[in-house]
């Protein structure tokens, strides 16, 4: 038996996999991640492609097979069913037991599922784990037409683009008034809006689901209003929610999530949680507790591998950046970008003539910048990021705008028919306008 | 009702053919058929109207059927690429496509005469035969093997250059460097050296340099422009300037691109035929090694061999070792290598073979890149998502993804720049540009 440490990580997803890597790049530690979802820990993110076809699982692995090999980290596939903090052991499905010395909890999250009858009728799926392509695969199989995708996210989105690749009509069952409207400023929830029409998706806003029909098989959703929309095929995308049902009774603190401090440490100083399944104690400020996406699981597996080998770094959540695809339209997000901007915030929205592109600078009332939102038009984060930690003033971002430009090469990005639509400014005459339009001839100071 | 096709446009999507769809193939591959059954002198048409009926038969099939299929798959959400389908998993139509081709690429080579080409005055006959009325109407000459080989690649290039056009019409970059592709494989590879032997000048394409044109300091080349006065002056100046000047220059400039993936007729042909087969190109570290020895030391013996027949010609010495190498290099790395591995194997090892480990030009351009060039391809901080698309697709084997989720820039010598990484990328994570440095 090796003298090293066995740290474990439960989870195999981007937090779980970069925690592990971190940890070997400062110690010979004895690592072990267990998943019971794929033999190769896998960009969840790459799924839709999967299904499409323009990948396959292979493809779509964080690092080649034989890196995990090389890196001597033991993937154990199989699934935990208990931990026992006072012996620091985990009971495995198969039976088996594990010691660990240190534990990284990465388990991710699970789609939440609306509390209503019919939800477990065959036909009715979310889209999370790789499983999920075999269970929508399976439904497919028996000649789908339509299909009822509950929620609009970006989850919703892909779904829904996987659905219309096989010719089958989607149509989307909303709570707000428009797209994604709970995270989205107006303008930019119904440019999606129109994008989906365009690609022949029906959006019914303002409607909840009340029942999912049908007796052996989804035959359709039942609103709450009333409506009744006939479906063989009901897609569940409302949201996600950690996945920590399975330590409910080990004494770890858990709120939604597993609370852990600053140091991503849990209340057992020896357990850690990382990814979509922790919860901040102390978010920062305009900062949520948990922050389910990629890049922050990404960030939290490499300081919580920095912490489990000595150092006492402290999870900064920084700059909050998020970028999706809805259909053709890219989606880009950096700093505090509410869906109302009220005072003491305004903002400065842009939109280019044919409706597709869009910039929108969220400014404080003192005048410096605290949040930039991208539709159709792709920006660089690392100035994005400089503008929002140094407070630069509207003034001075507006000048330098396009250096912040991150299209194509031959993409127009000189931001001619462009017009501002600052909420409050009557938009022909905004001063600050011609300064955007010709920002593009101007080189960083 | 499904249809699989072994069309090189093969569409994979469950999604059947519409009728349109399916004249348009049909019109396709008649076209493909007469020049196939002309080997065999099975045509029952005069000749010249026979090569014009299957020429527009193949550019209006594969047009109509390209404009159609792109534009449905643009209302249906198809994805840009698919890795489904008999032909791209490498299934028994991507072993006889191979096959077909790579007996094509040796007759070509060695048996034109198979293919109908007359020898000592005979007149042609068969495939070649099929393109004399073409030939004579060009430059008054009856149609050599390599006029035939020139037409098919140059129609090749044009019809599914205009496909690639269509399906990322979204994306100027790639609009724009394909259009450059068929410019140049039309122009400069295909109709100028044609129009200029109809003036009994010798055959010159003036944008292949040396070394991917191995022979431009061999003595016939040497001889036969020198005879040819003023213009034959022209073109050793043009081609010592631009392997010397103009290749370094742009290099620095804009990257090994400039040339590999907007004007080369090699290049050009892997991104337009070969299109559909990027992901077959092998990705891990055991090809890479295998390129680095392979493409440099293809450029070190262009080299020594360039020097040798230098030296022969000014010294009358080592005339026979080089005439010898220049022979070998001539079958082995110029045929069989360029031709018969770098083309035929297009639907086993994806379209780039030839560009990644073989090509001399390439290794030229690839270490000004490595060591003095504006270009790379910069990621954008830390939004890479690892799916994967970029190094699926990258045509040169790059492992583009390794780096993107690092958040480090890529600046390889391998690299084309043909930027489909950068249009595949579901986050537009990757931008290609010319810093300053």
């Amino acid at each position: 038996m090796s003298h090293h440490p066995h740290i474990i990580i439960i989870g195999n997803g981007i937090a779980g996999a970069t925690a592990a890597l971190g940890i070997r790049d400062r110690s010979k530690a004895q690592i072990t991640i267990i998943s019971d979802e794929t033999d190769f820990p896998y960009a969840r993110t790459a799924l839709m492609y999967v299904f499409m076809g323009q990948l396959a699982l292979p493809h779509t692995y964080l690092y080649p097979p034989d890196l995990w090999k090389e890196k001597n980290i033991n993937l154990l596939k199989s699934r935990v069913m208990g931990l026992d903090r006072e012996a620091k052991t985990l009971n495995l499905a198969d039976g088996r037991m594990l010691h660990y010395d240190q534990l990284i909890l990465a388990t991710g999250s699970k789609p939440i599922l609306p509390d209503c009858s019919g939800i477990d009728l065959p036909g009715v799926c979310s889209l999370y784990h790789f499983e999920d392509l075999n269970k929508i695969e399976g439904h497919l199989s028996s000649n789908v037409k339509n299909a009822v995708i509950i929620g609009g996210g970006l989850i919703g989105v892909e779904l829904a683009e996987m659905l219309i690749s096989r010719g089958i009509k989607v149509s989307f069952l909303i709570k707000e008034s428009s797209y994604w409207a709970n995270a989205l400023p107006k303008e930019e929830s119904e440019m999606i809006s129109r994008h989906l029409a365009e690609r022949g998706i029906t959006i019914l806003p303002n409607e909840e689901l009340l029942a999912i029909l049908g007796e052996h098989q989804t035959t359709g959703v039942e609103c709450k209003s009333g409506r009744i929309l006939s479906s063989d095929f009901v897609g569940i995308t409302i949201g996600v929610m950690p996945n920590v049902s399975m330590f409910s009774k080990t004494g770890l603190d858990i709120n939604r999530g597993i609370v852990t401090n600053q140091f991503l440490r849990t209340n057992d100083s020896q357990i850690y949680a990382i990814g979509d399944c922790a919860e901040l104690a102390v978010p920062e400020e305009n900062r949520k507790s948990i922050e389910a996406v990629w890049y922050t699981a990404k960030k939290m597996g490499k300081v919580a591998a920095a912490n489990i080998c000595g150092d006492n770094r402290i999870y900064e959540q920084g700059v909050w950046y998020n970028s999706a695809k809805f259909f053709e339209l890219e989606y880009q997000v950096y700093g505090y970008v509410p869906n109302t901007i009220e005072p003491p915030f305004q903002s400065h929205y842009h939109q280019h003539a044919n409706g597709q592109k869009s910039i929108r600078i969220v400014y404080h009332s003192d005048g410096f910048v605290v949040g930039i939102l991208a539709m159709g038009t792709r920006l660089r984060q690392h100035i994005c990021e400089d503008w929002i930690n140094q407070k630069k003033p509207l003034k001075e971002v507006l000048a330098y705008f396009a250096t912040a430009n991150f299209d194509p090469e031959f993409t127009d990005a000189t931001y001619k028919n462009w017009h501002s639509k600052s909420p409050g400014s009557s938009s022909s005459r905004d001063p600050s306008l011609a300064s955007f339009i010709f920002s593009f001839f101007r080189k960083r100071p | 009702m499904n249809y699989r096709s072994i069309a090189l446009t093969d569409q994979t999507n469950p999604l059947s053919y519409t009728s349109l769809q399916l004249v348009c193939l049909t019109l396709l591959y008649l076209g493909l058929s007469i020049q196939f059954l002309s080997i065999f002198d099975l045509i029952f048409l005069p000749r010249q109207w026979t090569l014009g009926l299957s020429i527009f038969l193949i550019i209006s099939g594969a047009l109509g059927y390209t404009l159609s299929i792109e534009n449905r798959k643009k209302t249906t959400a198809q994805p840009l690429y698919t890795i489904q389908g008999n032909i791209r998993q490498k299934k028994w139509s991507a072993w006889l496509l191979a096959l077909f081709l790579t007996t094509f690429y040796v007759l070509l080579y060695l048996r034109p005469d198979l293919l109908g080409l007359g020898k000592n005055n005979t007149p042609n006959s068969g495939l070649i035969g099929l393109y004399d009325g073409l030939s004579y109407w060009i430059k008054g000459k009856p149609a050599s093997e390599w006029f035939v080989y020139g037409t098919m690649y140059t129609l090749a290039i044009t019809c599914l250059g205009i496909r690639v056009i269509f399906k990322f019409s979204h994306n100027r970059y790639q609009v724009y460097r394909t259009l450059s592709i068929i410019f140049f494989q039309l122009i400069f590879a295909f109709l100028l050296p044609e129009i200029l032997q109809a003036f009994n000048k010798p055959y010159v394409d003036l944008k292949n340099f040396w070394p991917l044109n191995y022979y431009f300091f061999f003595d016939w080349n040497i001889d036969q422009l020198l005879a040819s006065g003023q213009f034959g002056f022209f073109v050793l100046g043009w081609g010592t300037v631009g392997f010397l000047v103009l290749t370094p220059l742009l290099t620095y400039y804009f990257g090994k691109r400039w040339y590999c993936s907007w004007v080369c007729g090699c290049g050009g042909l892997a991104e337009t035929a070969g299109d559909e087969f990027r992901h077959l190109s092998d990705k891990s570290k055991k090809a890479w090694k295998l390129e680095k020895y392979l493409i440099y030391s293809i450029l070190v013996i262009v080299v020594l061999m360039t020097l040798l027949i230098l030296t022969s010609r000014f010294t009358g010495y080592l005339i026979s070792i080089s005439q010898s190498l220049a022979h070998w290099y001539g079958l082995i790395i110029g045929a069989m290598f360029s031709g018969i591995i770098g083309v035929g194997f297009y639907p086993l090892f994806g379209g780039r073979v030839w560009c990644r480990f073989g090509c001399p030009m390439a290794a030229y351009l690839g270490l000004l890149q490595k060591m003095k060039s504006r270009f790379r391809i910069t990621t954008n901080g830390g939004q890479c998502i690892s799916c994967g698309n970029c190094s699926t697709y990258c045509e040169m084997g790059i492992d583009v993804k390794s780096y993107a989720q690092q958040g480090k820039d890529i600046v390889r010598a391998s690299c084309v720049g043909c930027g489909i990484c950068s249009a595949v990328c579901p986050r537009g994570v990757l931008k290609l540009e010319n810093i300053n440095r």
